[in-house]
């Protein structure tokens, strides 16, 4: 018993701190390790550009890469781009996520509403939406409007799934707690339609403004004189490749920063899934 | 109050067939009376309860609480087997739940249940969630839920069967505790006929699908003397009354599904 005891008690005082050293030295790893990956790779870049060995017409050097996007920074042009870019990603994700969400959740709570709704989601989802995009400009205009109403498309089906499949998953236990303290059908919205499928609305959040921005730099590829996509198709036509990737950077950053953002939002919207949402 | 069970029956439709859960179910609850239920898995007990709750309509027969059958009286308070706590609402959310839904304002209810923590030494966790806490916290939360909206009857569905022996005995005696300072009436289920010998004034036991009453026991022990102390002789011996009826209802039930 004595023997169990100091064992225990070892072990307890031991593995804090050796525990807590790994994490340090796993963190560390895990923050400088892809950083330097990643400044090897672009040093080797630079070395076979500036001796010839890669073309530098089509693999512009690292550093005229970066010269590149300080010259568009400074003159303005990048952020007048890119806010071309997010103002039309944000319009179509509001136009088109908010009634998905609405609608998803209430597919999700009526089964009847679903049994009509989702065969014409089933039918019109698989089409890739860039493939709709010429009838839109016929429709609505070769504008602002008809990308916008593109991106809003786009949105609108992971929004609408998501949603679904966020009512869906809640355990029917609690609808019953609800009924059985006698909540009214606002009530079971507000308190348990609306936060159980919370989770599941930030996933189809995320997903929908991951395609909103591949939408965008479609749509602007094929016909804008603004944006991000533009900038990478002025680039093509006029072969200014180092355009092309200051373009492809920018887009990257963008993704990156709304992820992690959105990651942190869903820590805070949904603290009762920390070890999820983490 | 008291909760009269008449001639209920439940069938279920599933794939094409017609399954019979409970047949011609009748009994009564006194006022005050805690009456436990026993039966083999899948004997429509928790069906039984749902009925009961105003939940899931019966097919037949009708449940009357005081005068008035149920729709139109006061509606029997719940608690749920396992996962009955809102995942997404902190503990004092969650057992604040059924005065919220009254429409009482925040500080009432916080104030009400808060007191309903202290009671059941869960006032540190107000602001946890569910998933912070044991599963036995989580079922005290539940029940303090279903006592702070003060129902005439409280329903009580296998309340204590995800917990370990331990646990179990501990909160038996709480519920005991504050049940003998309310004495609501009360319908419990559970598998555990120990259990039901020392909470229940009455033991019912019910037979395999289709569930009906097969048997009603008084329990043996003494309202005084119950707790958590060993069962005696007499108290033996009923248990294993209880305990071959539910045994022929279980080979029963294995015949009839092979």
């Amino acid at each position: 018993m004595e023997n169990l005891e100091n064992v225990g008690r070892r072990s307890a005082s031991e593995s804090p701190g050796s525990n807590l050293k790994s994490v340090l030295r796993f963190m560390r790893w895990h923050i400088w390790l892809p950083i330097l990956v990643i400044a090897v790779l672009l040093g080797l870049w630079e070395i076979a550009v500036r001796n010839k060995w890669l073309s530098a017409l089509l693999f512009p050097a690292p550093s005229t890469i970066f010269a590149r996007l300080l010259v568009l920074l400074n003159s303005g042009e990048l952020l007048i781009n890119l806010g071309q870019t997010l103002a039309r990603m944000l319009v179509g994700f509001v136009a088109g996520g908010v009634p998905a969400a609405l609608l998803g959740l209430l597919m999700g709570w009526l089964p009847r509403l679903s049994r009509v709704i989702d065969p014409i989601i089933a039918a019109i989802h698989p089409i890739p939406k860039v493939a709709i995009y010429p009838l839109i400009m016929v429709l609505f205009g070769i504008n602002e409007v008809s990308k916008q109403v593109i991106i809003a498309i786009s949105c609108f089906f992971p929004m609408v799934i998501n949603s679904v499949a966020g009512v869906r998953q809640i355990s029917p236990i609690h609808f019953e707690v609800a009924h059985n303290y006698g909540a009214s059908r606002r009530q079971i919205f507000t308190q348990v339609v609306l936060p159980g499928s919370l989770p599941f609305m930030l996933s189809g959040v995320r997903l929908a403004l991951n395609t909103a921005l591949h939408m965008a730099i479609a749509v602007e590829i094929i016909s804008a004189n603004r944006g991000l996509g533009s900038i990478i198709w002025f680039a093509w036509e006029t072969l200014r490749v180092e355009d092309l990737y200051v373009a492809l950077i920018v887009i990257s950053i963008v993704g990156v920063l709304m992820n992690w953002s959105l990651r942190r939002l869903a820590l805070r919207l949904v603290p009762w899934q920390k070890q999820e949402a983490g | 109050m008291q909760l009269i069970c008449q001639h209920v029956t439940k069938s279920f439709e599933a794939h094409g067939a017609t399954v019979e859960a409970l047949a011609d179910v009748t009994f009564t609850v006194q006022e005050h009376e805690f009456v436990c239920m026993v039966g083999p898995s899948g004997c429509g007990k928790t069906t039984l309860l749902k009925i009961i709750a105003g939940l899931l309509p019966p097919t037949s027969g009708q449940i009357v609480i005081g005068s008035t059958p149920t729709g139109s009286g006061p509606r029997p308070a719940m608690v749920f087997q396992e996962h009955g706590l809102f995942p997404w609402m902190t503990l004092l959310d969650n057992v604040a739940f059924g005065l919220k839904m009254q429409g009482i304002d925040r500080a009432q209810r916080n104030d009400r249940a808060t007191t309903w923590l202290e009671r059941f030494g869960l006032a540190g966790f107000a602001r946890h969630y569910p998933h912070e806490l044991s599963v036995g916290m989580r079922q005290r939360a539940g029940i303090a839920r279903a006592f702070l909206i003060d129902p005439k009857i409280l329903l009580m569905d296998e309340p204590f069967g995800a917990l370990d022996a331990q646990t179990r005995l501990i909160l038996q005696d709480e519920l005991l505790k504050v049940w003998l300072a309310s004495r609501k009436s009360v319908v419990y289920i559970t598998h555990d006929i120990e259990e039901a010998l020392r909470l229940g004034d009455r033991v019912l036991v019910m037979t395999g699908r289709p569930g009906r009453i097969r048997a009603d026991f008084p329990s043996p022990i003494e309202r005084s003397s119950r707790s958590s102390t060993a069962l005696e002789a007499k108290e033996i011996d009923t248990k294993w009354k209880i305990w071959k009826m539910l045994e022929d209802e279980a080979r029963a039930s294995l015949r009839e599904a092979i």
